[in-house]
């Protein structure tokens, strides 16, 4: 059964960075190979060739789009993949110490925890701190992964920099971004030139889910993950996943033809959002600080004192803004993240974490919606009465919630009538 | 009203959820992130959440996902561990009741604006004509869980609802079966849910507190066996005590664990005539309670009730005094007092 209609008829979509409205130019792209085309591209007949082709031209269209050769392209089934393979990839072929940023996506941080590695610290903006990382470099390391851009906060991270401090103190060790956030926005070419190899996620850019794509440059060490057909120059065994490899290409392509005059319109809806909800929510702290940080166009995150994520995402829901907190498990529930507390935000500040990350379908009204809901929630969370300590509950106790909305108690004594029990509540309900 | 249905991915929750919407409330399922650890089942695996999220999205209601890992750490963990360690038995299922599902998901309810929480327990709610609410057993006297909602006071009876406490079991797994829930024949969960079965309590206690190995000694003093891990011994606790067979049975009759040391006796040595009760909870004005006739005093989760009167001590203490001598109650556990089938208030044994 469908979920009961929202109380709100309007839906504004602020979760861009957990996955985008597939493109038009995908979507068409896509639409024959999910109808009268077909073919397992390793096959050696004419269905087999037209697929192959298809998937040769998508790969000459991300190289185009990274700024490498065709070749360089490792079609995977999305981006987690793609990180593995660097990081498993890399170890497999060269034992040695890895490094990576503390605030990479777990994609890449449990894949470097699994092989031993460590972490290298960022400064209070989420910059990588270029001299922890000076001293993190042994001449024996073997990868440092650092992400293009962060996928919580925004804030893009100075690969060019690290590769070359990388390049001069351990020249054997392989260079892995993970660029998955960081596709729609910036021009892959410059951000990852310093890069051997490069993570992309086809849903980020507004491609079909369960596709990416592992760019290795040449000379790179690299194990395959799977092992099979030997596909995708025997680094990817499987069939190719041509549709979707087909719909990724389009949707880069997309991303990247009309990216200056998208980032410039949705980077300014985000700055208009984030000084209207900094006006508007007193205490709101912009995560990493306000001027000087290169972040992404889309990413707004905030961290708002006296409030919890869980309960502000709640509320935000019912009046129809889809956000995020960021992080999230396999069974829904949310966790501290990493992100903040590599960048010095403590528990109790970012327990109200908000991360409203805009995209290519983001508009005026998004954001005037978001402007008329989120200050509104906050205040609701912040602005009841606070309610008498529990007995029994010292400090010790479970932290206070956020407080209480004051007239609900009233509110529910006046709708039920003195006899009113659950009694009659399970009469009421139909015997079926 | 608007009504959160808390869900763990039982049958029992599941079919609160179905007749509140059938009722005409306005109802959203939320699971409770407690335990970030291993678990078979309880309320915290993925598996659970996801038997609630499918019955969820069967009835058509929207379902989140709450974290409250810290809160059920610090409530509910530690404490268990903290009374192992000074040889107390405590109710976890009963601290969490009190500090997560009718304290910090109330809260965070009624933050967000719901009227009411709603839970599967099998207990009653019921409403007296001055007002007050009064907890009740369940009409499934074998699946009663009143015992460990006594903790439950005006405010928090106010807002919550048990949708299926006048059902038997049969009549729930009947219902979710007509509904073709997900839910209908998956088993009760019976232990508590962060200890794993595979490790146990042993295994639990033993990776955050030191297992001492104890004596056990007779009322005399001398050394009748030996336990490996004191902290895990229970008063009139038979079996484990490294005792030689044949005899009258004995039974564990004092735990003294900074001393290590277990006394056990005959089972007339278990009886006494009375309990100290500390942490009272009243439904009821103490004094309205009173010791004019004999009450039930409910000493574990489905024991058998026992003929007592009341004395509230102080502001928050009461002594429970037997008709007829009784098995001692071990430090820690819950004492539920029962006028009829009504919950009139509960303390814990010190």
């Amino acid at each position: 059964m469908p979920e009961q209609p929202a109380s709100s008829d309007r839906l504004t979509y602020l979760d861009h960075a957990a996955t985008t409205p597939l493109r038009p130019a995908a979507r068409d792209a896509m639409l024959p190979w999910l109808g009268e085309r077909f073919g397992n591209p390793s096959g050696d007949h004419r269905v087999a060739r037209a697929a192959r082709q298809a998937v040769d031209e998508a790969r000459d269209a991300v190289a185009a789009v990274v700024g490498c050769r065709p070749g360089d392209v490792v079609f995977t089934s999305g981006g987690t993949e793609a990180d593995n393979m660097a990081v498993r990839g890399v170890h497999a072929a060269r034992p040695g110490p890895v490094l990576c940023s503390a605030i990479e996506h777990d994609a890449v941080r449990n894949p470097v925890r699994a092989v031993g590695g460590t972490t290298v610290a960022v400064d209070a903006r989420g910059v990588l701190d270029l001299d922890a990382l000076g001293a993190a470099l042994t001449p024996d390391v073997t990868l440092l992964a650092l992400m293009t851009a962060n996928n919580e906060v925004g804030v893009v991270q100075p690969v060019g920099d690290a590769a070359d401090l990388v390049r001069r103190r351990a020249p054997g060790a392989a260079i892995h971004t993970d660029a998955v956030q960081a596709a729609t926005w910036l021009d892959l070419r410059a951000a990852v030139a310093g890069a051997d190899l490069v993570a992309i996620s086809s849903h980020k850019v507004g491609g079909p889910q369960g596709v990416g794509a592992l760019v290795a440059r040449p000379g790179t060490p690299l194990r395959p993950l799977l092992l099979g057909g030997g596909q995708e120059r025997e680094l990817r065994s499987g069939t190719h996943n041509v549709a979707g490899i087909v719909g990724m290409a389009a949707a880069l392509q997309a991303a990247a033809d009309e990216r200056a005059v998208v980032a410039g319109r949705v980077g300014a809806l985000r700055d208009r959002l984030a000084a209207g909800l900094l006006a508007a929510i007193p205490g709101a702290v912009r995560t990493g600080g306000a001027m000087g940080v290169p972040r992404l166009p889309g990413t707004l995150h905030l961290c708002i004192p006296g409030i919890e994520s869980e309960a502000l995402l709640f509320l935000l829901d019912e009046a129809g803004v889809c956000a995020s907190a960021a992080s999230a498990c396999a069974s829904g529930a949310h966790q501290a993240s990493h992100v903040l507390a590599a960048m010095g935000i403590g528990p109790e500040l970012g327990a109200g974490a908000l991360r409203l990350s805009l995209g290519w379908t983001s508009t005026d009204a998004d954001v005037d919606h978001a402007l008329r809901v989120i200050p509104a929630a906050v205040a609701q969370l912040r602005g009841a009465p606070a309610r008498p300590a529990e007995a029994g509950l010292g400090p010790s106790g479970p932290a206070p919630e956020a407080p209480r909305a004051g007239s609900r108690i009233a509110s529910l004594s006046a709708a039920q009538p003195p006899t009113t029990s659950s009694r009659d509540l399970s009469a009421e309900a139909p015997q079926r | 009203m608007r009504v959160l249905v808390a869900m763990s991915g039982g049958v029992d929750s599941s079919v609160a959820a179905a007749r509140l919407i059938a009722a005409g409330h306005e109802v959203v399922g939320v699971t409770m992130k407690l335990w970030g650890g291993e678990s078979d089942t309880g309320c915290c695996s993925v598996s659970d959440v996801d038997d609630a999220r499918r019955v969820a999205q069967q009835l058509g209601i929207a379902h989140h996902t709450w974290t409250f890992t810290d809160d059920f750490d610090r409530g509910v963990v530690d404490p268990y561990v903290d009374a192992h360690r000074r040889g107390i038995t405590p109710n976890p299922c009963i601290e969490c009741n009190r500090h997560l599902k009718f304290d910090r998901l109330l809260r965070r309810a009624d933050a967000v604006g719901f009227d009411a929480v709603a839970t599967g327990h099998h207990a009653r709610i019921v409403t007296r004509a001055d007002g007050t609410r009064r907890l009740a057993r369940g009409a499934d006297g074998a699946k009663d869980q009143s015992y460990v909602l006594y903790v439950l006071g005006q405010d928090e009876l106010s807002r919550t609802l048990l949708p299926v406490g006048e059902m038997t079991k049969a009549e729930v797994r009947a219902e979710a079966d007509a509904l073709g829930l997900r839910t209908a024949r998956k088993p009760d969960s019976q232990d508590v849910c962060f200890i794993t079965s595979g490790s146990g309590r042993r295994g639990f206690l033993g990776g955050r507190i030191e297992l001492r190995p104890g004596r056990v000694v007779d009322a005399a003093g001398c050394e009748l066996g030996s336990v490996d891990a004191v902290e895990l011994v229970t008063l009139g606790q038979r079996r484990g005590l490294g005792l030689p067979g044949g005899g009258p049975p004995r039974y564990v009759v004092d735990v003294d664990v900074p001393a290590a040391t277990v006394r056990v006796g005959p089972e007339p040595d278990l009886l006494c005539e009375e309990v100290a009760l500390e942490r009272m909870v009243w439904s009821v004005a103490p004094t309205a309670a009173g010791c004019v006739s004999p009450i039930a005093a409910q000493c574990s989760a489905h024991g058998p009730p026992r003929a007592a009167r009341i004395e509230p001590v102080g502001d928050e203490g009461a002594l429970v005094r037997f008709v007829r001598p009784e098995r001692r109650v071990a430090r820690g556990q819950s004492v539920v007092l029962y006028d009829g089938d009504e919950v009139i208030g509960g303390g814990i044994a010190a």
